[in-house]
């Protein structure tokens, strides 16, 4: 009896198996690759600024309080699915944003944030987008958690949501302020 | 033709509607890339002759539409950017290791052959380690170190993979003890069926 049931039992395995693949596949990216950066110190980037491109910014000149860098391109139509989010819901949580123009022309850039708005606290520009390689970045928008001591707490691939505001990034940010009291 | 024309003209880049650059699905930030796609987008559909000479049912569509896309999809195997090599070792020795590195747009493809204009990046950036006297294990790390092991088409073998290599091997055994055991009483059966009594009960199965 047992020796019957056995194939039918490996079959009802299989298909435990399988159901359990598509689960799992509707609550993870399967295309998405996690930055081997967190924990890490972010890459040294000396990049021009958007609006006057004589002057630059250095990961070391953000270091003593907690940014977020926004990786977008005005190329980008998720970027542009994104912008309200960061204007209505990111920035109104008073940590400095950064936003990184990422392999695009400045005057296209420029042109994006005026048609669109500036929700950035400053713009920087990657135009060969050698800054993005060191980062790790291979789509926009992504956007990083930098810490006050410039270490990479948290990579988000893809656009924000309010969910994943909600469950990710704001306990996230929330523990860099407990650590820094 | 017409619909088909709406509809490339509406996409970002026409070869990314083709599928030749493969990569504008999932994700949920389809990158319809940068710098060299714009660069590209000049190339539309050549014109058409007017619609009477093309009316003429589907057979001369579906032939219109084949020469449309191989027109197009030609166009896109040029873009991969002529990098120049010194010498044939060189083409060789970078060929091989783009060929082992995975590209992170269309992920299924290497870095030799994506037109994703990330990888254009990244194989410059392959190439100019190269001419600075990296060693292939060198750029490959300096790749894992941003990208993650992902960027490997094989994954290195680490407790954390082994179950990725040594599974097949765990179902081929698996296998195997499962079919030694089914021979066996099976020839046991067929022994015992030769046997004067009846053979009343056969096997099992």
């Amino acid at each position: 009896m047992i020796k019957r049931l056995l194939p039918l039992a490996v079959f009802f395995a299989l298909v435990g198996l399988l159901l359990f693949g598509i689960e799992w596949n509707k609550h993870h990216e399967m295309s998405e690759v996690p930055s081997p950066l967190i924990g890490k110190p972010a890459p040294e980037f000396t990049l021009p600024l958007l609006y006057d491109s004589a002057k630059s910014l250095s990961r070391k000149e953000l270091l003593g309080a907690p940014y977020l860098l926004n990786v977008f391109g005005s190329w980008c139509p998720t970027c542009q699915d994104e912008h309200p989010i960061l204007t209505n819901q990111i920035k109104p949580l008073g940590i400095k944003l950064v936003g990184l123009d990422w392999k695009d022309e400045p005057d296209d850039a420029k042109r994006w944030i005026a048609q669109f708005g500036n929700p950035y606290d400053v713009l920087i520009t990657d135009r060969d987008g050698r800054a993005g390689i060191d980062f790790g970045v291979y789509m926009a928008p992504e956007t990083f958690l930098i810490d006050a001591q410039g270490i990479v707490r948290y990579k988000r691939i893809g656009m924000f949501t309010p969910e994943n505001i909600r469950d990710e990034l704001l306990p996230k940010i929330a523990k860099l302020q407990q650590s820094a009291k | 033709m017409s619909t088909q024309r709406r509809h490339i003209e509406a996409a970002p880049s026409p070869l990314s509607w083709l599928g030749g650059e493969g990569c504008d699905e999932g994700a949920g930030a389809p990158m319809w890339d940068t710098a060299s796609n714009i660069e590209k987008r000049p190339l539309t559909l050549p014109s058409l002759p007017s619609k009477s000479r093309w009316g003429r049912g589907f057979k001369t569509a579906a032939l219109a539409s084949l020469l449309v896309i191989l027109a197009l999809t030609s166009f896109g195997t040029h873009a991969i950017d002529p990098l120049p090599f010194k010498d044939r070792a060189e083409e060789v020795r970078f060929q091989n290791l783009t060929r082992q590195l995975r590209c992170l747009v269309c992920q299924n493809q290497d870095l030799a052959d994506s037109d994703a204009a990330l990888a254009g990046d990244l194989r410059k950036q392959v190439f100019e380690m190269m001419r600075g006297g990296k060693s292939d294990d060198e750029i490959k790390q300096y790749l894992v170190a941003r990208y993650n092991d992902f960027v490997l088409y094989d994954p290195p073998l680490k407790p954390g993979t082994w179950l990725l290599w040594f599974a097949p091997l765990a179902f081929v055994l698996a296998g195997a003890f499962a079919l030694v055991r089914i021979v066996r009483a099976r020839a046991r059966a067929a022994l015992a069926a030769e046997q004067p009594k009846p053979p009343t009960q056969d096997e099992d199965w």
